[in-house]
């Protein structure tokens, strides 16, 4: 921590947050909003008069509220910037008339009441996001009465009771008579591992920081009785299974089972748990001096605001998304931001250490080439075909397209190096006006033509996503997974970039089936450009019903990298519903399709307002 | 083709099937597809390998381009995700923007998936190409744009992560904004007493 205070390269704004940041890779435009501190941080020096004067009492936050600070104060010994702060909803006002005192105390005069909130602009290449995590909350678990019972303590209010420089100076007491108990029991997984309240996810840290505990209370007072309560004990790091070993081998009790209630002695304030031990399938009973609550770890409440301006996703679980969870574990899908800790999942100090370090080599590399290039396979807009609709701007997972101005005849502007190539805009962008570079429409068109060139009711036309789909496809291939021969896949980057044009080209040329295929919506490599193509694919079922074609011939599926057994499995599934489809129907399908008329009075029904291109030749079909 | 579509003249299109060894050529007729693909329009030159990806292989990729002038490759083997690189850069050190050339999958979305139905393997082998052909007469080169990167980062958070990543970058001597909410930085971790597995203090 003192390193960072001091090091000449590094700028440290505490007490600061990020008020707004635009830009792209290797350009990124922040506003750091430096929250007004009262004291002038470079001048204080911590000498305590100020502290020893102000007449507030609060809670100390650091200390879990077992202990109290002033209303200016250092959040803790150690703090850097080793510098006071005075906040300023607790203070008596910063009317010096109805206190001042602290003003008054300051030898070096440097605290002010009429401090700003100052905004500071500054220019970077990379973004670095360890906003971290939150530690649950048990309230909402009742049965074990943290609101209740004084001595059911969290996991980190232990780490303060057991801390030499906490409330108790590192004499462990519990909080009703300040005795040290004699007994203790931890209860494992609070808010984690569970579907019904908490959250359904191993939270990583719990089981070692218990082990952990337990040890350091053996070491201080080795006549403690711990019991440890678990569903399992997961230690499976270097040098932890050593760790839980000597914890069972020092005496602690680890008994396979979570109690479902404590109840409290009201004279004695000791805690009964009623726990199904599992082992042995009994119910026990245990009377214990003091319970600690092994806290599970959630993502941060606040994360919002910045996962809008970097246009991040979360998992389900509400942890940052990584741009690939095995190859690309600390890289965010948006490119020059990088992720360290665990704003991107639970993990113990160590890991997030590694995954900081990994996060900055990964950001040194961009640093050290000075420059970055871009795929070809960004979009263009074709001016003279565009109308302004700013359609594509609206859709763009990355906002990399620039509004277009409708007044001044400005067409939008694609930012190439924010762009990812999805090629969502292009698909629904109305006129036509935007080009994928190296994978036109086009070039879609023509291998849909080839694959319908020869026995096209027979085939199965698969769109399937670079990230997801596809590779989920080789997955089946490298399994030996065996499927019917009808698929005919068509490789897209993201399944967003599936056309209209493209489904219904494929059921004009004879297609019984099309297949749009793409990832699940929490692993989308387009942050969300996924939900397009959801609200495509609809949208061509209500078009398809409209023409009078069963909608159910236009399929839509997520399958994920690591599914070849869902490929096969659809594969399987559309082979029978091919079965279905006669000549007849497929005959009429493309002389519908080829009336340009009848498709476009489909899609004049839906969008009166909106221009839709047909094309006006009839289909070749040999 | 529809009207507005417009291909560049003089396609001269080269096509690389691979056997990769029995994994393509035990259940796709690789000598009927390469037949095949000769006749395909604008195609000028078929090559057939036991192992495209190999140097002799990819040798053969370049000499075909030199000898034939081609202007297009495309290699029917295995998964793009695993050589796509390796044929981009071998067309590119023959001389050809690596955007001229084209994958097409017929191991495991062919040969591996389909492996007692081998007629009908190669047949859809067959199809695959044409249409991998097809999309290689629309391909152009590409030249990737570069844009420069200012030489600063930003950490948000000064928890242990953030303090780590600013450090590592600062001492690589890169520009780092560190930016924390709270008055001190440190994050949970200076919340904590003592840490596993080495059991000593957080701070």
């Amino acid at each position: 921590m003192m390193d960072v205070g001091r090091h000449p390269n590094i700028t440290l704004y505490s007490y600061s947050e990020v008020d707004a940041l635009t830009g792209f890779v290797g350009n990124f435009h922040i506003t750091i909003r430096r929250k007004a501190r009262y004291v002038v941080e470079s001048e204080c020096t911590a000498c305590n008069d100020c502290v020893e004067v102000c007449p507030v009492v609060v809670p100390d936050e650091y200390q879990q509220g077992f202990s109290s600070r002033k209303a200016i104060y250092i959040p803790f010994p150690q703090a850097v910037p080793s510098a006071y702060v005075l906040n300023m909803e607790e203070c008596l006002g910063n009317n010096p008339i109805a206190c001042g005192k602290c003003a008054e105390a300051c030898e070096k005069k440097c605290i002010d009441y009429d401090m700003q909130d100052e905004l500071i602009n500054i220019e970077v290449g990379v973004v670095i996001v360890a906003t971290g995590m939150e530690v649950y909350d048990p309230t909402e678990l009742d049965e074990f009465g943290y609101t209740r019972h004084e001595n059911v303590v969290t996991s980190m209010e232990f780490e303060r009771l057991i801390c030499a420089g906490g409330p108790t100076e590192g004499h462990f007491l519990r909080p009703t008579d300040r005795e040290t108990p004699k007994t203790i029991g931890f209860i494992q997984c609070v808010g984690s591992r569970s579907e019904n309240r908490g959250n359904p996810y191993c939270s990583n840290i719990c089981c070692m920081n218990t082990v952990k505990d337990t040890l350091l209370l053996r070491d201080h007072y080795p006549d403690i009785e711990a019991k440890v309560f678990y569903i399992d004990i997961r230690a499976f790091g270097k040098g932890f299974e050593d760790l839980y070993k000597r914890s069972r081998e020092g005496g602690v009790k680890y008994i396979r089972g979570i109690p479902g209630e404590i109840e409290e002695n009201p004279e004695t304030k000791n805690l009964l748990l009623t726990v199904e031990n599992t082992t042995t399938g009994q119910l026990e009973k245990h009377e214990l001096q003091m319970v600690v609550l092994s806290l599970g770890l959630v993502p941060r409440h606040d994360g919002d605001l910045l996962k809008r301006f970097l246009t991040l996703s979360n998992t389900v679980d509400g942890f940052l998304m990584e741009c690939h969870p095995k190859l690309k574990p600390v890289d965010a899908p948006t490119r020059g931001v990088f992720f360290a800790g665990c704003v991107e999942a639970p993990k113990d100090i160590k890991d997030s250490v590694t995954q900081a370090g990994a996060a900055a080599a990964r950001a040194s590399i961009l640093l050290n080439a000075g420059k970055v290039k871009v795929e070809a396979i960004t979009s263009r807009i074709i001016e003279e075909k565009c109308n302004y609709c700013g359609i594509c701007a609206r859709v763009c997972p990355y906002h990399a397209i620039m509004e277009p101005d409708r007044k001044a005849k400005k067409a939008p502007v694609v930012i190439q190096a924010a762009c990812a190539g999805c090629g969502t805009c292009a698909a629904e962008c109305p006129q036509d006006a935007i080009e994928m570079r190296h994978y036109r429409d086009e070039q879609y068109l023509a291998q849909i033509e080839a694959l319908m060139a020869e026995r096209p009711h027979e085939h199965i036309v698969t769109f399937a996503c670079n990230w997801c789909s596809y590779p989920g496809g080789d997955d089946a291939g490298t399994a030996r997974l065996q499927y019917p021969t009808s698929c005919r896949l068509i490789r897209t980057m993201c399944s967003g970039r599936v056309d209209e044009d493209f489904v219904m080209h494929a059921f004009r040329l004879g297609a019984p089936i099309v297949l749009v295929s793409g990832c699940h919506f929490s692993d989308c490599h387009y942050i969300d450009a996924v939900q397009w193509t959801q609200k495509r694919v609809e949208r061509m079922w209500n078009k398809l019903e409209r023409l009078g074609i069963r909608p159910e011939r236009l399929q839509l599926d997520w399958i994920s990298a690591a599914d070849g057994q869902k490929f096969a499995r659809v594969m399987r599934e559309l082979e029978e519903m091919l079965k279905t489809v006669t000549m007849e129907e497929i005959k009429h399908t493309m002389e519908v399709l080829s009336n340009g008329k009848a498709e476009k009075k489909a899609t004049a029904a839906k969008k009166a307002k909106v221009k839709k291109k047909t094309p006006t030749k009839k289909a070749k079909v040999e | 083709m529809t009207d507005e579509m417009k291909k560049p003249d003089d396609l001269r299109i080269g096509v690389f099937v691979c056997d990769c060894g029995l994994n393509i050529a035990g259940t796709v007729d690789c000598r009927a597809v390469a037949e095949y693909a000769e006749t395909l329009d604008d195609v000028v030159a078929v090559v057939r390998n036991k192992y495209t990806c190999a140097d002799p292989g990819q040798n053969e990729i370049k000499r075909a381009i030199e000898e034939h002038n081609l202007n297009r490759v495309v290699v029917a083997s295995c998964t793009p995700k695993i050589h796509e690189p390796t044929f981009r850069n071998c067309v590119a050190e023959a001389g050809l923007n690596p955007y001229l050339f084209e994958m097409v999958n017929i191991r495991e979305h062919c040969s591996w998936v389909h492996q007692r139905e081998k007629e009908k393997a190669t047949e859809k082998a067959k199809d695959l190409i044409r249409s991998g052909v097809a999309r290689a007469r629309f391909l152009e080169p590409q030249i990737e744009e570069e844009v420069p990167v200012t030489k600063a980062a930003l950490v948000i958070g000064g928890g242990i992560a953030g303090i780590q990543a600013a450090l590592d970058l600062a001492d690589a001597g890169h520009k780092v904004y560190l930016v924390e909410k709270e008055p001190s930085i440190g994050g949970i971790m200076a919340a904590i007493d003592k840490t596993y597995p080495t059991m000593d203090c957080s701070i």
